[in-house]
């Protein structure tokens, strides 16, 4: 495993499968009583959270708690960041105070990528999420739902539906899946798929009902009102219309096929309260499972001998 | 932790300590004294550490079971996230921990693994016992006790007594996870942790 967790296109096959089943021996935690390891006693992992988030600063935050490390959460709100301090003075400050990890969401896309090869910091650096580029443990989460529900991923079908050019979440998990064997169709209006989409390992369609016959699994995606300076559809009613996972569309999916969303979810906008409420959304599940799977990912980094020291090989990297 | 499919290498000096039917006969016995230390079979648990404490502790639950006519809960119980040595390696791999649905709350529980040297994974397997619950009592099966202990442990049920040197190495193969089953002693470069 490598020092740092920056984006999905950096794991191999190995990498991935290794962090998938390290949680899923880290989920049977959730039904004890005593959910706590020792493993990361005395180590320090801070959250830098310059983005709002929820169930991602929680997530990692139950994650290294239940791994016994100590944890700092730091918000952009309120701190010396809305007084206008660098991100290069705030790592220093991090760096300082000893922290062995950093979990970092940031607004602008390469953040983590530039705190973890800048020299700053010593610490290992997770992407929580990076402007439209990457959030790769919602991907690894997303996949470890995938696996508990179909087994190997390899051959199947996952269709991520709706604004794939603000989705951080679409990126990773296109990736991600794609090393694991899936075969990822996106589904979006011409106006909300990224330019280059053709490079990337997937397939790309503006007809979900074309898709639907044929998906193992939905994801539907949230559309990022607030990245959106422009009109990228005519009306939101059009738009769910046409891309809203709704009780028809529902009823087309295979029997086994089962719905995602990384969250939040605009109920009424790209998916329906029935779909989401249903039997087959894994919606909640995803959250529980977004906890072992960061486990793994603060185990992987940090467990052993070169979390905190790196080689110069690894400083390279 | 151990590679998967352990080989005896013939070409260094190593000899076989126990072979298949000392195995069994070993593991028959220390069956027959958990029951008579314990007065039967009510509220045993069985749980081997991983990897090839596992199997033991599934052929001595059979053997018990067999003998008592009722069944014996077996499992595993993984350690690595316990050790002490963590910090020394790169990251390990996680093994499977399998408690009985039971639980191990007020039970007896037996911890099965094959060879016992410094007693530091006892040490860790009794501290990941007590996150998962707690037992009326623990007892320590293994196949071999090779002595240097590092940590005011001991087995209460022993295979075999084997007196080693540190230079020697103690490797044990088991049919469910290599080819057959086998104790080798052999001269190996330092000690095997």
């Amino acid at each position: 495993m490598r020092r740092h967790l920056l984006s999905s296109a950096d794991l191999t096959r190995d990498d991935a499968v290794e962090i998938l089943d390290t949680a899923a021996e880290l989920l049977s935690l959730a039904d004890r009583p005593i959910k706590k390891l020792p493993t990361l006693r005395g180590r320090t992992v801070v959250n830098l959270f310059f983005e709002d988030s929820t169930r991602t600063r929680i997530s990692f935050e139950a994650a290294a708690k239940r791994l016994s490390a100590d944890v700092i959460n730091f918000a952009a709100k309120g701190s010396s960041v809305s007084k206008g301090e660098s991100l290069k003075d705030t790592a220093l400050t991090l760096e300082a105070m000893g922290a062995d990890a950093v979990v970092i969401r940031h607004g602008s896309s390469g953040a983590p990528h530039r705190l973890a090869t800048s020299g700053w910091v010593r610490s290992c650096v997770v992407n929580a999420g990076d402007g439209t580029h990457e959030h790769p443990t919602q991907a690894l989460l997303d996949a470890f739902t995938l696996r508990r529900h179909l087994g190997d991923l390899e051959g199947r079908r996952v269709t991520i539906v709706g604004d794939v050019l603000h989705s951080r979440v679409a990126r990773s998990n296109a990736l991600l899946l794609s090393t694991l064997g899936a075969e990822v169709t996106l589904v979006a209006p011409p106006t909300l798929l990224p330019v280059g989409v053709s490079t990337w390992p997937v397939q790309a369609s503006h007809d979900l009902d074309g898709a639907l016959d044929k998906s193992d699994a939905v994801m539907m995606l949230r559309v990022q009102s607030e990245r959106m300076n422009d009109a990228f559809f005519p009306s939101a009613r059009e738009y769910s219309r046409r891309y809203g996972l709704d009780d028809r569309r529902f009823a087309r999916l295979p029997d086994h096929a089962i719905v995602m969303h990384p969250g939040p979810m605009n109920r009424g906008m790209e998916i329906s309260a029935t779909v989401a409420d249903s039997a087959r959304s894994v919606i909640v599940e995803q959250v529980t499972n977004g906890v072992a799977v960061r486990m793994a990912v603060l185990y992987l980094l940090l467990g052993g001998s070169t979390g905190g020291q790196p080689t110069a090989e690894e400083a390279a990297l | 932790m151990s590679p998967a499919g352990r080989g005896v290498d013939a070409t260094t000096a190593s000899r076989i300590v126990l072979d298949a039917t000392d195995i069994s006969r070993a593991l028959t016995r220390i069956a027959h004294e958990i029951l008579e230390r314990n007065k039967g079979s009510d509220e045993i648990i069985v749980l081997g550490i991983p990897r090839r404490g596992v199997p033991l502790a599934h052929r001595i639950a059979a053997t018990m079971a067999s003998v008592e006519g009722t069944d014996i809960p077996a499992g595993s119980l993984d350690i690595t996230m316990y050790r002490d040595d963590l910090r020394l390696r790169p990251a390990r791999t996680l093994e499977r921990t399998d408690i009985p649905a039971r639980g191990v709350d007020g039970a007896i529980v037996v911890l099965v693994d094959d060879v016992l040297f410094s007693g530091r994974t006892i040490r860790a397997a009794l501290d990941a016992l007590g996150d998962v619950g707690r037992p009326r009592g623990v007892q320590l099966a293994v196949l071999v006790d090779r002595g240097h202990r590092r940590l005011p442990i001991r087995a209460d049920f022993v295979g075999k007594n084997l007196p080693t040197s540190l230079l020697e190495r103690v490797t044990v193969t088991l049919a469910e996870v290599d080819d057959s089953d086998a104790v080798v002693i052999s001269a190996a470069e330092g000690a095997g942790w």
